[in-house]
């Protein structure tokens, strides 16, 4: 069955008070300020509408939807018209119909009348409004001015345009367009780039991107809502133009970032036509972005690798084999290693991508199979800190909100995270409500988008010098405090009380203010200042952050600053407000959740609690480790030093996510048993001994949890390609193992994380089925989830400010190295670019590219475009430069979605104190113009080149 | 020292008034006489400019129309001599202006100074009783003042005629930080000049009236949106409010006020439709002007989302005299529902075409034949659109018309913005009804569905009537998409092209049937 979520022409009003009126004879009560539009839709009655969706505000243009109220004069829009008490509104009269059919008609006779061959075909509103006002008939004829054939009369005709291609995923027909301006308004509300228009007036009236130029040269950012708004087949999806109309459709979970898009896989058999953001998603309230919008043509790759793989050593090419060799050779290998080599040699590592049933089998394998809890997962690269910090301050290890509470914020701080490109849907509700007036303070040291883009201007930029965030975070705190702008009475009831009173006298020594670190921060006091008062008298203020809080070696410290700042100013609790991580990947905050860590179990329970690990050893008939096993880093030193041996990766990259790539790749070299699990051939696969080829989101059930802690169901829409989802491959493992596992349903793991996991305990897949999703923790207390935590109580009791003292990193500049690189990411890429580099949004980002100011530029002698050597004391790497003043003198930045650049060849080994998080967003660094690639770059590209090749049984050829 | 009178109005300027100006001081410098040339506005008697005027013993006397060619005989008739009285035997002599039938006919209320004294002079303002109405006004609370413009029973000169004093309620009632009061001076009508006379002849009532505006409903600040044709309009206003400024009439204390009111001029880029007050409020926020669905009405949600009174330029200009002389003094003018009196533009093929105010209830004939004195060429008068290129088209035998709001609406015509077009009886009726079309294509917003494919329609199908093409046919189908546009469009512009389209077609049928032959061949 198609889903078809119910259009009610306009948005819901958030009206507490009510209004009774009557629509064709029947009364209904509606909030004030509905429209009349949506009044009738309550009722059921579908008045007509072509310019009207709910997902945008009523414009009033098509004037189809006129109706005739009792006492009034005319024939008001009804999606323009708010209802009123006791008003006695008709829908259908002799005279509504005659205009509705003269609309109609004008209509019609611009619009080709190619219905049959048409891509929306069965779906076209235009069509289906044809048919409701009963057109019979066009008396214009079509001889007369006309949008819809090259030659009119011989001639070539003017107002005709050709179709715009440009765009890889959609097309753009303006000789289907009827000007309802839908797509210009969702550009405008829903995605807010505003990069479309209309030119011209009248009849000359055309959607326009940017100033007339092709939707690819324009600013679109092709996010897709322009195409979801069309009512006709003006924007189609290539996909729908090329395979047609879907036939079934099932709700997913998008498998990019941490926002966690709700989408319709939009099917034709087990071929996906289209991925349609769902409107009832409550994540992303029916938005999207490139990404999971259009980018999953990777599934279907020619690269994507599908048959298991073996090989001796990492130099030999790839044989292919059957799945029974290759687990067979996974737990052989395995328990060889572990006799060889003591039971410690061996762990895992379990993906941010794959669902939580699978992160969970991944742990459990290890934990309770190989016996170790050398299990970690790439949190331990990204968001380790805000699991540390917020579980000391607040008792849990996740966010405060959900998505929606950002409609009820008044000031929003945005620190070392960069919404536009790394959580577009969500930044696009950010810019909604910044729009709506909410102020906006960015701590970053590039002047990202949110800076200053369409109708957004940010009340203050503290552009601080990469590392010193603990420094400006705590200078803020000193200002709320020295300036009486505590929240006492939260502070008093909710509290530690001994802990705020050190803290306070912490935070006023004058050695902390905003003068006293203006050198080493390179922020303007009076900006800090400004800053802190917004944020601590503007209303519901909420704190958004990134990676560029956590990648430090202070993270977890910048995680407690901004942990603190919420406190002492009552920020937290209610809505609009909060401490909001924004998540990378999409499971990110699942996986860690799912006992990933070496020392926790599911739920964030230390693995030498004996009562938690009591329950497991019970459940699971094993026994668990007490002590906390080895992390990412760990594992692979112990690996250089050969005391560990074997390593079970499934969907993670960490040749090319790690820090330090050449300590990565000595790591992996030293291992005897080598097994990823993946997609394609990635770049850890090249020291790989075994390869199980793992599967898409499309093709197995699951959940993810989102950065909102929102559980979201992923279905499976087509059969793995490979032959299994990725939590049948790890069973293989297990029952090859001897461990007798006997999932035959994903939810049956679910089951049991419910049963293992007190923040899950009300989490089973038929609850997810009935109520779209649950936000953790869902429990008796709570049995349809919690969208705001810490309403009257924090978990820990109260809540526990933590000095916060400011520790300079150990990578500074100096001769050598005088400039500072920070990392991150761009909108059409998403992390090591696995997926989206075998997906057309190359066209948007074909290379990573280093930004550079261009003052240090020209010092340099550094052109546009020119190929730079840049150097840190780890190694170097050379890409082409970006001469930008987004960056301020002293900064470069380069984003690393290429594994040609190498990016973290650079990156060093320092780390956040508490986590090991990796330093990724300060490096020291020197740049000079070069002529192209390094030589390592070359070396490493012929390496991963035959790293890859694969022996075919049938030919004995060796090939790509 | 002899002082003599000449506009520097665009109208007079267009007919060589500078030339004249410039002669004029030439000769006082040759003759060794020294005079002072007044630059005033225009007093609306357009066929008699460039218009010079002198004054004797207080009275004073008008010359026109001028040339260059006149300056040296005037001059030799003594014009430059105070006690002289040869002059008055040239012949473009008019005698004592005010006594000119044009114009001792009028009642000047809102033009009372417009061609009177210099538009720019803050003295000679004040001394013919400007600013009397803003110290009135000051005295009273907002809800007086309020309360003095409803009673007026002034309503928008714009042409829609809405009750000014509840629009103004509306917006003192709509609590809001901030408040706005917007002049609509897109004067695009076609006809129609009266806005631009105002503010090149008499800026200072247009600023007077719109702080009066301001302390009525509470705004702050105020915009002038002026239509970027009339450049000698801007740059007067621009003028005038630099001078009320440094007289703290406008500012954060107005007239030693605690009140604040500023004010500032916008230029429109030259669309029609920016004349719709939504419209023109998008385009003064710097978007796109299109309309905006209504409700939510400018006074609750208006320039940028608050609450804003938005007038035409003589509905504001009109404030100052209710408030100086009271609502009664304003109100016993005019009849039934149109009180005050209104400057009726007379245009287009006229004898003579000019500005005449007087009181509402004026007929249509009187204005026509007796104060235009019939066509330019002299031929009858055919027919007149009246309203402006949205305006119906009336024929003489509805001439016995008053002008008047509701007895307009009763013969489906409208008064509009008062501008008044007169055609002789060689224009061809179906041509005008093609052309309304083909005006409402061009100047569509191309929002609304009935504007944007119906104007285009229309003139297509206007033209197939002419051919002779499907006539009965088209002819319905011209009467049905007016049904359409009437009723779907979503501003006054496709709402009312239908007015002059189907007052052609009533009023003129012959037009419409190409058996007959066309009025033009036979001319």
């Amino acid at each position: 069955m198609l889903i078809k979520e119910i259009d009610y022409g306009t948005p819901a009003s958030k009206s507490t008070k009510t209004v009774t009126l009557t629509i064709d004879g029947s009364t209904v009560t509606v909030p004030a300020c509905t429209s009349i539009m949506r009044a009738a839709m309550e009722l059921g009655t579908q008045i007509p509408k072509l310019c009207a969706t709910d997902s945008i505000e009523a414009f009033g243009s098509c004037r189809l939807c006129l109706i005739e109220v009792e006492g009034r004069n005319g024939t008001p829009a009804s999606c323009t018209t708010p209802v009123a008490e006791g008003i006695v509104v008709h829908t259908q009269s002799e005279r509504l119909q005659k205009l509705r059919r003269g609309v109609m008609e004008l209509y019609i006779s611009d619009h080709p009348l190619d219905c049959l061959t048409c891509a929306a075909n069965g779906d076209c509103e235009l069509q289906d409004m044809a048919g409701a006002v009963g057109l019979r008939d066009v008396r214009y004829g079509y001889d007369g001015a006309n949008h819809v054939f090259k030659k009119q009369n011989g001639a070539p005709n003017p107002d005709w345009m050709p179709k715009d291609e440009s765009n890889p995923y959609f097309a753009y027909d303006a000789s289907k367009c009827i000007v309802c301006n839908r797509c210009v308004r969702a550009c405008e509300e829903t995605q807010g780039t505003f990069a479309l228009t209309i030119a011209g007036r009248g009849f000359d009236s055309r959607v326009s991107p940017g100033m007339s130029e092709s939707f690819l040269d324009s600013e679109c950012v092709s996010c897709g809502a322009c195409v979801q708004a069309c009512p006709t087949a003006t924007l189609s999806e290539k996909s729908l133009i090329q395979i047609g109309q879907p036939e079934h459709s099932v709700v997913t979970t998008c498998a990019y970032c941490g926002v966690g898009c709700s989408f319709k896989a939009e099917m034709r058999g087990e071929t996906v036509v289209r991925m349609v953001p769902y409107k009832d998603g409550k994540a992303n309230r029916g938005h999207s972005c490139v990404k999971g919008r259009f980018a999953w043509g990777y599934a279907t790759h020619k690269e994507r690798q599908l048959k298991p793989m073996v090989r001796e050593k990492i130099t030999d090419p790839w044989r292919e084999t059957t799945w029974e060799e290759a687990i067979g050779r996974v737990a052989s290998e395995f328990t060889r290693i572990q006799g060889q080599f003591g039971r410690d040699s061996v762990g895992g590592i379990t993906s941010s991508r794959c669902t939580n049933e699978e992160t969970f089998l991944v742990q459990k394998l290890i934990r309770a199979g190989f016996g170790v809890n050398n299990v970690d997962t790439c949190a331990r690269v990204c968001h380790s800190p805000t699991g540390y910090g917020l579980k000391t301050a607040f008792g849990t290890s996740a966010g405060t909100q959900d998505f929606d509470s950002v409609e009820d914020c008044d000031v929003m701080i945005v620190i070392g995270a960069n919404p536009t490109d790394g959580h577009p849907v969500f930044a696009s509700r950010m810019k909604k409500r910044l729009r709506q007036g909410a102020k906006l303070i960015v701590v970053d040291p590039r002047r990202i988008d949110m800076v200053r883009t369409p109708h957004i201007d940010a009340d203050f930029h503290l552009p601080l010098t990469p590392g010193t965030n603990v420094a400006v975070l705590t200078a803020m705190a000193h200002v709320i405090v020295t300036e009486g702008l505590v929240n006492e009475n939260f502070v008093k009831s909710r509290c530690d009380m001994d802990a705020f009173q050190e803290w306070a006298a912490f935070v006023s020594d004058p050695s902390r203010s905003p003068e006293a670190v203006a050198e080493y921060t390179g922020v303007e006091p009076e900006d800090i200042r400004g800053a802190a008062r917004l944020y601590a008298t503007g209303g519901n203020a909420a704190i958004y952050y990134g990676l560029g809080v956590t990648e430090h070696s202070q993270g977890s410290t910048t995680v407690l600053a901004i942990a603190n700042l919420a406190m002492v100013t009552g920020n937290l609790g209610r809505p609009g407000v909060g401490v909001n991580p924004l998540r990378g990947q999409n499971n990110v905050q699942g996986s860690c959740d799912m006992g990933s860590f070496p020392h926790e179990l599911s739920g964030y329970r230390h693995v030498s609690d004996d009562a938690t690990r009591t329950m497991f050893e019970e459940m699971w008939g094993r026994p668990i480790n007490p002590e906390p096993g080895l992390r990412i880093p760990n594992m692979l030193d112990a690996a250089v030093d050969g005391s560990f041996k074997a390593i079970y990766i499934q969907g993670e990259d960490i040749l090319q996510s790690d820090p330090d790539t050449h300590h990565v790749a000595a790591g992996l070299a030293a291992m005897e048993c080598v097994v990823v699990q993946d997609l394609f051939l990635n770049e850890t696969a090249n020291y790989a001994h075994v390869f199980l080829p793992g599967s898409t989101f499309l093709e197995k059930d699951g959940t993810f949890t989102n950065a909102e802690r929102r559980i979201q169901l992923v279905r499976k829409v087509m059969s793995p390609r490979n032959g299994y989802g990725d939590w049948e491959i790890t069973q293989l493992i297990a029952n090859k193992l001897g461990l007798n596992w006997t999932y035959t349903h994903p939810g049956q793991v679910m089951d049991e994380i419910a049963r293992l996991t007190p923040t899950f305990a009300g989490v089973s897949f038929a609850k997810l089925d009935e109520l779209g999703s649950v936000q953790w923790p869902c429990n008796d207390a709570n049995p349809e989830g919690s969208p705001v935590m810490h309403k009257t109580t924090f978990a820990n009791g109260k809540g526990k400010f933590v000095l916060t003292e400011y520790v300079p990193t150990d990578e500074r500049t100096g001769a050598r190295y005088p400039l500072l690189l920070t990392t991150g990411r761009i909108l059409s890429q998403y992390n090591v670019g696995a997926q989206t580099r075998r997906t057309d949004n190359v066209v948007w980002h074909q290379e990573d590219r280093l930004e550079i100011n261009p003052h240090d530029a020209e010092q340099r002698g550094i052109k546009e475009g020119q190929w730079v050597r840049i150097a840190s004391r780890a190694g170097e790497t050379a890409l082409r430069a970006l001469v930008t003043d987004r960056v301020a003198p002293g900064v470069v930045y380069t984003t690393f979605h290429h594994p040609l650049t190498q990016a973290n060849v650079i990156t060093t080994d320092y780390s956040d104190w508490a986590t090991n998080c990796p330093e990724y967003k300060v490096t020291a660094v020197q740049v000079a113009p070069t002529t192209g690639p390094t030589r390592y770059q070359e070396e490493y590209e012929a390496f991963a080149m035959k790293s890859r090749e694969i022996q075919r049984v049938s030919t004995g050829a060796p090939s790509r | 020292m002899t002082r003599l009178f000449l506009p520097r109005d665009a109208a007079a300027l267009a007919v060589g008034a500078e030339n004249v100006a410039n002669a004029v001081q030439r000769a006082s410098a040759s003759a060794g006489q020294p005079i002072e040339i007044v630059r005033t506005g225009s007093r609306g008697m357009l066929w008699l400019e460039p218009l010079l005027e002198v004054e004797r013993n207080g009275v004073r006397y008008g010359f026109g129309p001028l040339d260059v060619e006149d300056v040296s005989e005037l001059v030799r008739l003594e014009l430059f001599a105070a006690g002289s009285a040869k002059v008055f035997s040239h012949a473009k002599s008019l005698g004592p202006v005010e006594k000119i039938d044009y114009f001792a006919k009028q009642t000047r209320l809102t033009f009372s100074r417009c061609g009177v004294i210099d538009p720019i002079s803050l003295e000679a303002y004040r001394a013919t009783g400007g600013y009397a109405g803003l110290t009135r006004a000051l005295a009273l609370t907002p809800a007086a003042i309020v309360e003095e413009v409803t009673k007026s029973g002034l309503r928008g000169r714009g042409g829609a005629g809405f009750p000014t004093g509840i629009k103004w309620k509306t917006v003192l009632d709509a609590p809001s930080d901030q408040k706005y009061i917007v002049c609509n001076a897109d004067e695009g009508d076609s006809g129609t000049f009266a806005d631009r006379m105002l503010m090149e002849g008499d800026p200072f009532t247009l600023i007077e009236g719109m702080t009066i505006a301001g302390l009525a409903v509470g705004a702050t600040r105020g915009y002038i949106y002026v239509r970027s044709e009339y450049p000698h309009a801007i740059a007067t206003l621009k003028t005038a409010i630099a001078i009320a400024r440094h007289n703290e009439l406008l500012g954060p204390a107005i007239a030693g006020s605690a009140h604040a009111f500023d004010l500032e001029v916008r230029v429109g880029a030259g669309a029609y439709v920016c004349g719709e007050e939504t419209a023109l409020l998008e385009s003064l926020e710097g978007k796109r002007g299109i309309v905006r669905a209504k409700p939510p009405l400018p006074a609750h949600i208006g320039l940028f989302g608050r609450p804003t009174v938005i007038n035409n330029v003589l509905s504001l200009a009109a404030v100052p005299f209710i408030l100086d002389k009271g609502a009664k003094a304003y109100a016993d003018f005019g009849v039934g529902r149109s009180r005050g009196t209104t400057p009726f533009q007379i245009a287009g093929n006229i004898k003579r075409g000019g500005l005449f105010e007087t009181a509402f209830g004026v007929t249509l004939g009187e204005l026509v034949d007796e104060i235009g004195g019939g066509t330019a060429t002299g031929r009858p008068v055919k027919a007149v659109q009246i309203g402006g290129p949205l305006g119906a088209y009336f024929p003489r035998a509805l001439f016995d018309t008053p002008m008047d709001y509701e007895a307009f609406a009763a013969k489906e015509g409208l008064v509009g913005h008062g501008g008044l077009v007169v055609f002789d009886d060689s224009v061809n009726m179906a041509r005008q009804a093609q052309f309304a079309f083909e005006f409402c294509a061009i100047e569509s917003c191309g929002k609304c569905t009935p504007c944007r494919l119906g104007s285009t329609r229309g003139a297509e199908t206007i033209a197939k009537v002419v051919a002779g093409e499907d006539r009965e046919a088209n002819l319905a189908l011209v009467a049905d998409l007016c049904q359409t546009m009437t009723f779907g469009s979503a501003c006054a512009l496709g709402g009312l092209t239908p007015y002059p389209v189907m007052s052609a077609i009533k009023h003129f049928p012959q037009d419409f049937d190409s058996q007959f032959p066309t009025p033009n061949s036979q001319a």
